[in-house]
């Protein structure tokens, strides 16, 4: 069922396009040659172009060229082969230029399409509307004095991808699920590290409402949203805020906006009361970028295999569902991890374990995939031990816990504790009989046809055997002596 | 072609350039007659010429990326007037 507001008129249906800021992965600025690296010494990493003194030239960085374009070819785009710099005119403490160089009218990127993962394990295809290539601003620090705002220039000249989807999402959940596709895709090229908490990713979103079959109406654009969750909540309700402002005979105003998730509403950006008016012209100072078709379509040649093109190999190679195979390859190294424990074993037990126990673990103790302390050849081999029935899958959760701990190989960790499951018939058959002997209470409810109490025996017997015996020898043994 | 007088306003608060009321007149004046030139060029018929970016036919050059700038935050703060620490610093922007 499409997501809609219900409003006192009726149903109302959201319209939403994203435009993310992406920092482009590289050792220098878009311009200049100070290094990008987060978190230096204020001021320290700044050229006297990026400081906008008077005549500095900027020059081009080749690889951040080289990253948007690869970025234009994962998002299955258009890559147009001469596009042009132009200045946005601008006045902010932490832009020195007192404009940014961006693109405009010739973006090095054209229209192309992302497909969606839903959670339900559905895909939605997206169009992007362009990629272009700009200047980061400085950083300005508004709590560190009283009466001054301070201005750190670091971060001023850092090339910045910006991706403008079409206004083709329409509930929160797809622009949520937008966000992280994007984010995948940027990482898997190595184009961009995704760091939202740092600010190496960043949302603006544009969200307006309509009547079903009504064309577009005035939109809201809401700046610098910083999670994927505050995304989605931004949208629920700026998206409540214009329904009701319409049915109380207002109309939304076409303005910039800020999410403020403690107070959980948007409110207007003071400084961007004034109308947009950037008075674009062409950089005199940068000549148009030209690339040659063969240089584009050596990167494409180069690529990695692709999250979507990766997901459908799972698929088949694996037999995963479309939402095992989602999350499997959400993360590169974690798609990696999966490959190495499923290899020669069964690709089902691994999905589950990859996705539940060690996602757990993981997310229990704060660490990425790279930094488990199983590694995925151990996990493997636990798998191995549950697959060929030397241990049971129950038993394998010890086991489990006991490599995080130490980081012991399965099998030894397996034999120093004499945890083999039991699979001799007449070692469980005692079990069985000696448990069946000391409950009669039991066994005659069983017998009068209360079969409840199965899970009770099994329990039991396996609390007797350590946990080690065979569940289904256990089960079959005991409906034989309950049932005979 | 003719600029208003809340037009020239608008462009001067623009550009931050601080313009007393009793001049706009002139700037409007001056801003016009610069119109009218760019209109006298708009009137040839370019639709079949590209821009022309350069006297050369050149591309522009790429540069390596590696760190070759940079650590010169002495010389970048040199003009600052009020430096604190190895921040530049401004009146309060309040958002």
């Amino acid at each position: 069922m499409a997501y809609s507001i219900q409003g006192k008129t009726g149903a109302w249906e959201v319209v939403i396009g994203l435009e993310v800021h992406a920092q482009v992965v590289s050792k220098s600025k878009l311009f200049s040659g100070a290094a990008t690296e987060f978190g230096a010494e204020p001021n320290t990493q700044v050229s006297l172009v990026d400081a906008a003194m008077p005549g500095m030239l900027p020059v081009i960085n080749a690889r951040c060229v080289e990253q948007a374009v690869r970025t234009g070819l994962g998002l299955n785009a258009k890559i147009n082969l001469t596009s042009t710099f132009e200045r946005k005119n601008y006045f902010y403490p932490d832009l020195p230029f007192g404009y940014q160089i961006s693109q405009y009218l010739h973006p090095v990127v054209g229209e192309g399409v992302m497909t969606l993962d839903m959670p339900d394990g559905t895909t939605r295809d997206v169009g992007i509307e362009r990629l272009h290539l700009e200047q980061d601003a400085g950083k300005s620090l508004h709590d560190q004095d009283p009466n001054r705002t301070f201005i750190d220039l670091n971060r001023a000249g850092v090339a910045l991808m910006e991706i403008v989807s079409k206004p083709d999402l329409r509930s929160p959940e797809e622009a949520g699920a937008y966000v992280r596709k994007m984010r995948t895709i940027l990482r898997y090229l190595d184009t961009c590290d995704g760091n939202m908490e740092q600010g190496s990713l960043r949302c603006d979103v544009n969200v307006s409402v309509r009547k079903a079959g009504e064309g577009l109406r005035t939109r809201c654009e809401i700046k610098n949203v910083n999670s994927v969750r505050f995304v989605m909540q931004a949208i629920e309700i700026e998206a409540e805020r214009q329904v009701e402002l319409y049915e109380s005979g207002g109309s939304v105003i076409q303005e910039t906006r800020l999410y403020d998730p403690d107070r959980g509403e948007t409110r207007p950006m003071r400084s961007k009361e004034e109308a947009h008016d950037y008075r674009y012209f062409p950089d005199p100072d940068l000549l148009p970028l030209a690339l040659d078709q063969a240089y584009v379509d050596r990167l494409r040649a180069a690529l990695p295999e692709l999250p979507d093109a990766k997901k459908a190999r799972f698929r088949v190679l694996y037999g995963l569902s479309p939402a095992d195979a989602t999350q499997l390859t959400a993360e590169r190294e974690l798609a990696a991890y999966f490959e190495t424990v499923a290899e020669g074993r069964d690709a089902k037990i691994a999905a589950n374990w990859t996705l539940q126990e060690l996602t757990a673990m993981l997310n229990k103790r704060g660490l990425t995939i790279t930094e488990s302390p199983v590694s995925a050849q151990q996990l493997g081999a636990l798998i191995g031990l549950i697959s060929d029935n030397t241990i049971s899958g129950r038993i394998a959760k010890d086991v489990f816990e006991e490599m995080v701990e130490t980081g012991g190989d399965p099998v030894k960790i397996v034999d120093a504790k004499g945890l083999r499951q039991i699979t001799d018939t007449g070692a469980i058959e005692a079990a069985v009989d000696k448990v069946i002997a000391e409950n009669p209470a039991q066994a005659e409810q069983y017998r009068s046809g209360d079969q409840k109490v199965t899970g009770w025996f099994v329990g039991q017997i396996m609390k007797a055997t350590g946990g080690k015996a065979n569940p289904k020898m256990v089960n079959e043994l005991l409906k034989k002596k309950l049932g005979g | 072609m003719a600029l208003d007088i809340a037009t020239v306003r608008r462009i001067a608060r623009l550009a931050r350039i601080r313009v007393p009321e009793e001049e706009l007149p002139v700037m409007a004046e001056e801003l016009s007659r610069i119109m009218d030139w760019i209109e006298q060029l708009n009137a040839v018929d370019t639709s079949n010429v590209a821009p022309m970016t350069s006297v050369a036919d050149m591309r522009p050059h790429q540069r390596e990326d590696a760190v070759t700038d940079g650590g010169v935050p002495e010389k970048v703060l040199a003009n600052a007037t009020d430096r604190v620490g190895n921040f530049f610093t401004v009146p309060k922007v309040v958002e």
